[in-house]
């Protein structure tokens, strides 16, 4: 193309002002982070933020005199369970990986897989209770915050198993190497933060 | 070829040709992307000033008679043809919704920060393209929803931009707060989603993509500006989202979240109880004000950069204009309780949110500072771009002077919901970021479309929106003081308003020559894309950065086989023993010196 062929500026510019000069190349701007882990870096503070809304508003209303607890099915303890064990998996198939055992990799990723539409489903059931228990969504303020933000983590969730599907197809395409397995840590990032994001959730909603 | 040996990148102009639909209207490519938002934020531009006139109209000559309009909008009207007062509501609402949203934030974030991000600072991209092109449709979505509010039965919703609960959580409160603040919720859920998707490619793509020397110091103030800025909607927009949440199913759902008990509507008590309407005008402010910042600071970056340009001139002080952005953006998250000071606030708590927000004083007074430290004693070249830059400045300096009175509970107990407010926040936060858009068109419009925009008519454009936007919004200081009431329906009402309504009649007649002028410009930048003077170099107004290196308009890939390379800040202007009055970015330190040793 040659667009960067103008005309050579004069022969004698003199060194750039400091601080901001500096010679040929200057300070690399190789940023330390690699672009996916920024771009999932910036995604989690989005859904913290969201969340943190959520859980201002909750702590807001905690302190009307309308405010009625209702009772959480223990169903959602085992249900907790079964979210920490897919992230337990998830670091079996990375650790898979990493000693390039490839077909243990699969089986880790599939079982932590299962196990995250184990739990969506285990929480439609915990809802279903809760509406057989004639707890609906509006019956108390606590009952409206349970439904809304389980029902945000648990969207937050089916989009981490979207994210899910990428690095399957990768790990089943032979993509996933010892040395290159960025989706995979993408993803177990994510996937681990969704476990802090129902932890905090769950906190919230059985102390409030 | 010394400024060329940059890093190799596959992506190199390996591109087959693309048909017309994929080049230019299913596009990933930024320039396209930015594009795309310019011209449908002027889309919408359009459509919010319409709205200020027909309000101006009101206000103007409030028992006035529009056969006219009536027949064109027989439900706004009633039959001797003066507008109804719930039309005049939902269009303050309309008017506002669509300039803060879907004019400003998308001209300047996803217009200028999608063209601007990759070429300045030596990318081919975004780092993510497809979520970039998925940004900018579902904002075309969102305008689309929040256009057709205005067209629904019941028309818009009544209750402002800022929607305050119970009004915008009871479906039944209004004409409007049915179908279209349902629709406003969701316009406002879509533009939120699409942000996100631009603020996480801006981030990304200022982090980690710049090229071979540009480290963060070096990068121009505009870049800055749009960094600052994603964070800022990053931190924001999700807890105005979340407030949408628990609005519609305050709405749709049967909840109490800011619905409280006790509420009679229509003779009939509602189920609804226990909730805070306080509660969402917290969660609204809390993303309110930095929003305010959103729109803001792309404007302060890019009227930074031009007028330096244009002054030949280093920016003054280039790391305070970068501390202050910072300074500003940490502060608008600490002083959201001064838009609350008459909502029953503990005087304690106002006291301490004063004090947060005259701090804003502080790095506001460094930046004006410096946009003077600039300017003085600069040979500045009247370019269009210049005029807008430094009418931004100055609509800047007449719109923050207010703000300490505002920001003083105080004082603002007695100015909220006045025009005082009206005139302060037009001036900073509407014709200030209008004008440093206008400027960056002028500005950019070649490396856009490869010609200029007319440079005459740029500076009559220029001049009667100054003169006009001043006539606009400074009387409104004035009747303010007097007492009108902002979203006041008829001033006559008020035997108090009575006397200053010739202010109102002045003020409406100068909104006419202001929106003329824009027509101006409506007219000068369309033609100008078929018809405008060619734009036959890469830099023509002899910059610094790297947009300037490349040609106009710019090709896919944006720059050649090899990314440039950069040595050195981008603002180099007036260096004494340089040839030329500027000196690229990617103009090596000492290539003489060298060669004598």
């Amino acid at each position: 193309m040659g667009i960067l062929t103008q005309k050579r500026r004069g022969a004698s510019i003199p060194p750039p002002p400091t601080p901001f000069g500096g010679g040929p190349g200057g300070s690399h701007s190789s940023f330390p982070i690699s672009t996916a882990y920024v771009g999932t870096y910036v995604l989690m503070t989005a859904i913290i933020m969201l969340f943190a809304g959520l859980s201002s508003a909750l702590i807001v209303l905690h302190g009307v005199p309308q405010w009625q607890n209702i009772t959480v099915p223990n169903s959602v303890w085992a249900n907790t369970m079964v979210l920490l064990a897919s992230s337990v998996a998830v670091e079996f198939a990375r650790a898979a990986i990493r000693k390039d055992q490839q077909s243990s990799l699969r089986q880790w990723l599939a079982i932590s897989g299962l196990l995250g539409v184990a739990f969506l489903v285990g929480q439609v059931f915990v809802w279903r209770q809760l509406v057989n228990a004639g707890v609906y969504l509006s019956t108390t303020i606590h009952s409206s915050f349970f439904y809304v933000l389980t029902g945000a983590h648990a969207l937050h969730l089916l989009g981490g198993l979207v994210g899910f599907g990428i690095v399957m197809y990768r790990a089943f395409a032979n993509r996933l190497t010892a040395a290159n397995h960025e989706p995979l840590k993408v993803w177990a990032l994510y996937w681990h933060f969704m476990d802090v994001v129902w932890i905090y959730c769950f906190l919230l909603l059985i102390l409030a | 070829m010394t400024d060329t040996q940059g890093h190799h990148h596959e992506g190199e102009h390996a591109h087959p040709q693309l048909g017309f639909w994929r080049k230019y209207v299913f596009s990933t490519d930024h320039k396209v992307i930015g594009i795309q938002y310019l011209v449908t934020a002027m889309a919408m531009a359009v459509i919010g000033g319409t709205l200020s006139l027909l309000m101006r109209l009101q206000l103007g000559w409030p028992h006035g008679s529009w056969p006219f309009l009536a027949s064109l909008m027989p439900r706004a009207f009633d039959s001797q043809g003066h507008m109804n007062a719930d039309f005049y509501l939902s269009l303050v609402t309309m008017h506002g919704t669509i300039m803060v949203f879907f004019l400003f934030t998308a001209v300047l974030t996803g217009g200028f920060g999608n063209f601007l991000i990759p070429l300045q600072i030596g990318a081919r991209d975004m780092a993510f393209p497809f979520l970039n092109a998925l940004s900018y449709w579902i904002f075309l979505a969102s305008c689309i929803v929040i256009f057709s509010a205005l067209l629904v039965q019941g028309g818009a919703p009544l209750g402002g931009w800022t929607a305050y609960a119970p009004l915008s959580a009871l479906p039944a409160a209004g004409p409007g707060q049915g179908t279209g603040m349902t629709l406003w919720i969701t316009a406002i859920a879509l533009f939120t989603a699409s942000g996100l998707m631009g603020g996480l490619n801006y981030i990304t793509t200022i982090l980690t993509m710049r090229t071979k020397g540009l480290s963060m110091m070096r990068l121009p103030l505009t870049q800055w500006s749009l960094l600052i800025t994603a964070v800022l909607g990053l931190l924001a927009f999700p807890v105005l989202l979340a407030a949408a949440i628990l609005l519609v199913f305050d709405r749709v759902g049967g909840t109490s979240f800011f619905i409280p008990g006790g509420i009679v509507l229509n003779n009939k008590l509602i189920e609804h109880t226990g909730g805070h309407p306080l509660l969402w005008q917290h969660l609204f402010w809390f993303f309110g004000h930095p929003e305010v910042y959103i729109v803001i600071l792309p404007a302060m970056g890019i009227a930074s950069d031009i007028l330096s340009t244009f002054c030949r001139k280093p920016i003054f002080s280039y790391k305070m204009m970068v501390y202050a952005m910072v300074a500003i953006s940490g502060l608008s998250f600490i002083v959201w309780g001064h838009h609350m000071f008459v909502s029953g606030m503990s005087p304690f708590l106002g006291s301490v949110f004063t004090i947060t927000t005259l701090l804003i004083a502080v790095p506001s007074a460094v930046k004006t500072f410096n946009w003077l430290g600039t300017v003085w004693g600069a040979r500045i070249q009247f370019t269009s771009a210049a005029l807008f830059s430094i009418g931004f400045v100055s609509m800047f300096i007449s719109g923050g002077l207010s703000g300490p009175f505002l920001g003083t509970s105080a004082a603002d107990i007695q100015l909220q919901d006045t025009y005082f407010v009206v005139a302060h926040f037009h001036l900073v936060m509407a014709i200030a970021p209008l004008f440093a858009a206008y400027a960056g068109l002028y500005y950019w419009f070649p490396k856009m479309f490869g010609r200029f925009m007319n440079e005459t008519a740029g500076k009559i454009h220029f001049w009667m929106s100054f003169v006009g936007a001043y006539c606009v919004f400074f009387p409104m200081h004035i009747i303010g003081i007097g007492g009108q009431m902002r979203r006041i329906y008829d001033p006559l009402n008020y035997q108090f308003l009575v006397n200053q309504q010739i202010v109102n009649v002045f003020i409406s007649i100068s909104a006419f020559v202001l929106a003329s002028a824009q027509i101006l410009f409506l007219v000068n930048f369309f033609v100008s894309i078929w018809a405008g003077k060619r734009a036959t170099e890469n830099n023509p107004w002899k910059a610094t950065t790297l947009e300037w290196e490349v040609p106009c308009p710019t090709g896919h890939g944006n720059f050649g086989p090899e990314l440039p390379v950069v040595h050195r800040w981008a603002f180099d202007y007036s260096i004494p023993g340089a040839t030329e009055d500027f000196v690229p970015q990617t103009a090596p330190a000492v290539p003489a010196q060298q060669e004598r040793h």
